[in-house]
């Protein structure tokens, strides 16, 4: 070879830049940002928006992209501002919210308990939501709202049970995961008895919410899963900060002064009022809280929970899945939670094998 | 009356007590090691220092005040501590580790400044860690692993600073290593130490101020010097040995018998709580 002097000169290979940046935004004001972080979310930024238009513009009636652009800023027919406003725009808004209000939770989750398994729905929240929900659409036959209700019930009241289990002297992520998973398992065989017991129609609707969908939603589903972002997201970014050093382990975060079991705590109730509003608004949707708070961690290549990235990638690939869902068996509609067990595991079991392969991960 | 200093300390878990009705001063400015057998409470009684540990009776006073009374980021803007086995999460490289440390003196509303960006400078300086700063905290010996982790307790700038047995697990090369580097952060830079360390013969040559435990009490403390006897040694670690001068230092050096009749019996003691 020619130019083995220039690959010298490079410094070693190995040698990786600093993570973080100085950012100068005045004379006083710094912030020290992870460089591949920003890029990271502008690129999944940029995903989200081309997947917000093919959604808006394609279906049974498809609108082209200047079209559906001139319509989101108040021109256009009149068929299709109501094809855009009333009937695609709130699912595409409310699949957006849902996602990054699961990934966000799932995120505070695994850097909670030191764990990639350490999910929300790996810990029993999501068969709790389920238990509530089929308690009201089986044996009571309530509305659909009443089993939003039930659902957020459900899922907040098993949280807090694994809680209080998991507690003793602090809770350690170990036990979080042990006495979650055991939860999981009863309430899933209690789900299984609910659904053997019901007839066949109502078993059907109960099969089919369990799975999760964003069919037919509405501006009525977008607003409270808003409302929940807007308190909750800045909540989780400064959780996320204290739960960054907990990661050192507990001695060495307490040591910089951090308060670990009010910091814990403070990461259960945002992650599971993120993870309830997002189950009550569209069911149980699987996957999202586990996989995008991973996908995004290895992309960015940042430590600790990355509530940003995490919040962009769940938007990114839930709305990704939605769009498969409908798209893809078209005219056939499957529900969303299909696809993303599809799509999030066939992309994070890419990104893991290519870790594997490189020796690190 | 110094900086740091315990009044009839009880320290313990559930219902077992490690450390009974402990009264300590740590001097101002000195390197005070804590010995002792396994089990004996050392490390508890450092992580009660550390406020790591609510006392179960008597208090920890930090510069007057009861250290527990005191807010987290306060005692840590005063206090640092290098916990036993820290753990690197993957992939964080050593400038940003180092970085950490700055956590008790930034906040949403002060945000990181030249100072804090001096301080791990000079943090990683004064461990020899500077030519490292980019690389990968999991790709370090374990030796230089230790200097990184001292660097970011060093980062928090703090004239008091605990360190729990930073040696454990080292080869000897970096365990006098760690300890050149902790003599010279207490000497240079003025710093007060306060370090468990198992090696008594390390302790002696290093400690300006040694504390001997054992079942949860002091039984002697003072200047190695002063205090190191064959007796003293029987006593805290239940084993027979010469005690000679150091012939690189002076400072006590121990010699252990040969032999079954080295052991004494086991100085009580269940196995050490630590975590």
């Amino acid at each position: 070879m020619s130019t083995p002097v220039t690959t010298l000169a490079a410094g070693s290979p190995k040698e990786p830049r600093p993570a973080e940046r100085l950012l100068r935004l005045g004379p006083s004001i710094r912030i020290r940002v992870h460089r591949r972080s920003v890029t990271v979310g502008l690129a999944l930024l940029v995903a989200i928006v081309a997947i917000g238009v093919v959604t808006l513009g394609t279906g049974d009636y498809p609108i082209s992209v200047p079209d559906t652009i001139d319509t989101l800023l108040g021109g256009g027919t009149p068929i299709q501002h109501f094809i855009i406003d009333t009937l695609r725009l709130p699912r595409l808004l409310t699949g957006l919210l849902v996602g990054a209000a699961l990934a966000v939770g799932g995120a505070l989750f695994q850097s909670l308990s030191r764990n990639p398994l350490g999910s929300p729905d790996v810990v029993g929240f999501n068969s709790g939501a389920a238990t509530g929900a089929l308690i009201v659409l089986l044996v009571l036959h309530g509305s659909m709202a009443a089993v939003s209700l039930g659902a957020i019930l459900g899922g907040v009241g098993t949280a807090l049970a694994v809680y209080v289990l998991a507690m003793r002297r602090g809770v350690s992520g170990y036990r979080l995961i042990l006495v979650g998973i055991g939860m999981a398992a009863m309430l899933e065989s209690v789900n299984s008895y609910l659904l053997t017991r019901s007839d066949l129609n109502e078993a059907q609707s109960a099969a089919a919410w369990l799975v999760g969908s964003l069919n037919g939603r509405s501006w009525e589903q977008v607003r409270p899963v808003a409302l929940a972002l807007v308190l909750l997201l800045p909540a989780a970014v400064r959780v996320a900060r204290d739960l960054t050093l907990l990661e050192l382990g507990d001695d060495t975060a307490r040591g910089l002064g951090v308060h670990a079991e009010r910091t814990r705590l403070a990461a259960i109730v945002v992650g599971i009022g993120l993870s309830a509003v997002a189950t009550a608004s569209a069911g149980p949707i699987g996957f999202i809280a586990l996989a995008a708070p991973q996908v995004a961690r290895r992309l960015t290549r940042a430590q600790g929970p990355g509530v940003i990235p995490a919040a962009l990638c769940g938007a990114m690939l839930l709305t990704a899945s939605d769009l498969a869902a409908q798209r893809v068996f078209a005219p056939t509609q499957l529900p969303v939670g299909v696809a993303t067990g599809v799509v999030g595991g066939l992309y994070l079991a890419w990104l893991l094998s290519r870790e594997w392969k490189k020796g690190r991960g | 009356m110094s900086r740091l200093s315990t009044k009839g300390l009880t320290l313990g878990y559930d219902q077992r007590r490690i450390v009974d009705d402990l009264t300590l001063e740590i001097p101002d400015g000195s390197f005070t090691v804590i010995v002792g057998a396994n089990g004996s409470g050392k490390s508890t009684l450092l992580r009660g220092l550390a406020r790591l540990l609510a006392p179960q009776s008597g208090a920890v006073h930090l510069d007057g005040d009861e250290i527990h009374r005191l807010r987290s980021k306060e005692v840590a803007r005063r206090l640092g501590l290098l916990p036993q086995g820290p753990t690197a999460p993957d992939g964080i490289v050593v400038a940003d580790l180092v970085g950490r440390g700055r956590h008790p003196h930034v906040g949403l509303l002060r945000q990181w400044s030249d100072a804090d960006q001096a301080a791990v400078d000079q943090a990683m300086a004064a461990t020899g860690i500077t030519d490292l700063r980019n690389r990968y905290v999991d790709e370090l010996s374990g030796g230089q692993r230790q200097r990184v982790w001292i660097a970011m307790a060093l980062a928090q700038q703090t004239s008091l600073l605990l360190l729990d047995e930073p040696t454990t697990y080292l080869d000897i090369a970096h365990q006098v290593d760690v300890l050149e580097l902790c003599d010279e952060l207490h000497e240079e830079h003025g710093r007060t130490l306060v370090v468990v360390l198992h090696d008594l013969t390390h302790a002696c040559r290093y400690a300006t101020h040694l504390v001997a435990m054992r079942e949860g009490r002091i039984v002697a403390e003072g200047a190695p010097v002063d205090i190191v006897t064959a007796e003293l040694v029987e006593e805290v670690f239940g084993l027979r040995c010469r005690v000679i001068a150091d012939p690189e230092t002076g400072t006590p050096l121990i010699v252990p018998a040969r032999g079954r009749r080295a052991r004494i019996g086991d100085p009580a003691a269940p196995q050490e709580a630590v975590g």
